[in-house]
């Protein structure tokens, strides 16, 4: 099953939104609560990173039997040094940001902590994708 | 202890989200940093912060939270009330600062 999201540049009052609908998808689908909480965490994570930093994008979430993908595909200025922004506290984040409790360089952290596998891909000028993948214990 | 317990107790403000008044509440967090709290709060937990925006509500919906409590006489904004009430979040309010607060639910969830 496929779930489609599109995530607009700036706008913090809609952040949340997709994890929130898939939140409930999974629900519905009687995915192991704590799973889910993994899940969700590193898609809001995702989420706030494309309004906060990108020019807009989308999420693809796609459920399997045995795992949840996300990718999460960004139209923005890519991540010049990916091993930099994984570090812990580091943030380009604007002051903007930073004043409404975000930009602490967490989100990239809580994702790696949540997710089973995360890869990021990035290109600079052009954009991000992060292909987050949780495998779901069978209840 | 659910939330209503703690908002007679200490005499909190209550704007609204009255749906969750019988969450029962297994701690508390206090923190400021929104990415934190989606971190490391657990479910069940009330959460002291001086954030009165929107994407509160949103983490503490996420991360099936109690409560949010405002600190220092601040006051929730309008989008923040109305996805509180959508959600079932309490959204309550103290004059007392974030050391307070979280001293005084630290102690009654103690006893």
């Amino acid at each position: 099953m496929r779930f489609e999201y599109n995530i607009e540049a700036g706008n913090f009052t809609k952040a949340g939104d997709a994890s929130s609908s898939f939140k409930k998808i999974l629900k519905q689908l009687n995915v192991d609560p704590q799973v889910i909480k993994r899940i969700v965490v590193s898609l809001y994570e995702g989420e706030v990173n494309i309004v906060a930093h990108a020019n807009g994008g989308k999420v693809i979430c796609d459920v399997d039997t045995s795992r949840v993908t996300i990718q999460l595909i960004d139209v923005g200025p890519g991540i010049p040094d990916i091993e930099k922004a994984m570090q812990a506290g580091y943030s380009t984040a604007s002051a903007k940001v930073r004043e409404m409790g975000f930009g602490a360089g967490m989100g990239l952290q809580n994702i790696k902590n949540n997710a089973d596998e995360l890869i990021i891909k990035s290109e600079v000028g052009v954009g991000t994708k992060l292909t987050i993948i949780v495998n779901l214990n069978k209840i | 202890m659910q939330v209503k317990d703690i908002i007679t107790t200490l005499n909190l403000t209550v704007f609204g989200g009255i749906q969750g008044l019988a969450h029962e509440v297994t701690g508390g967090y206090t923190s400021d940093l929104l990415s934190d709290v989606m971190g490391h709060a657990e479910n069940g937990k009330i959460w002291i912060t001086l954030q009165t925006h929107k994407n509160v509500i949103a983490i503490a919906a996420l991360k099936d939270l109690a409560a949010v409590i405002l600190i220092k006489g601040l006051e929730p904004d309008a989008d923040m009330l109305a996805q509180a009430k959508e959600e079932g979040i309490p959204v309550l309010g103290t004059n007392d600062q974030a050391f307070e607060t979280t001293g005084k639910i630290f102690n009654l969830l103690s006893h």
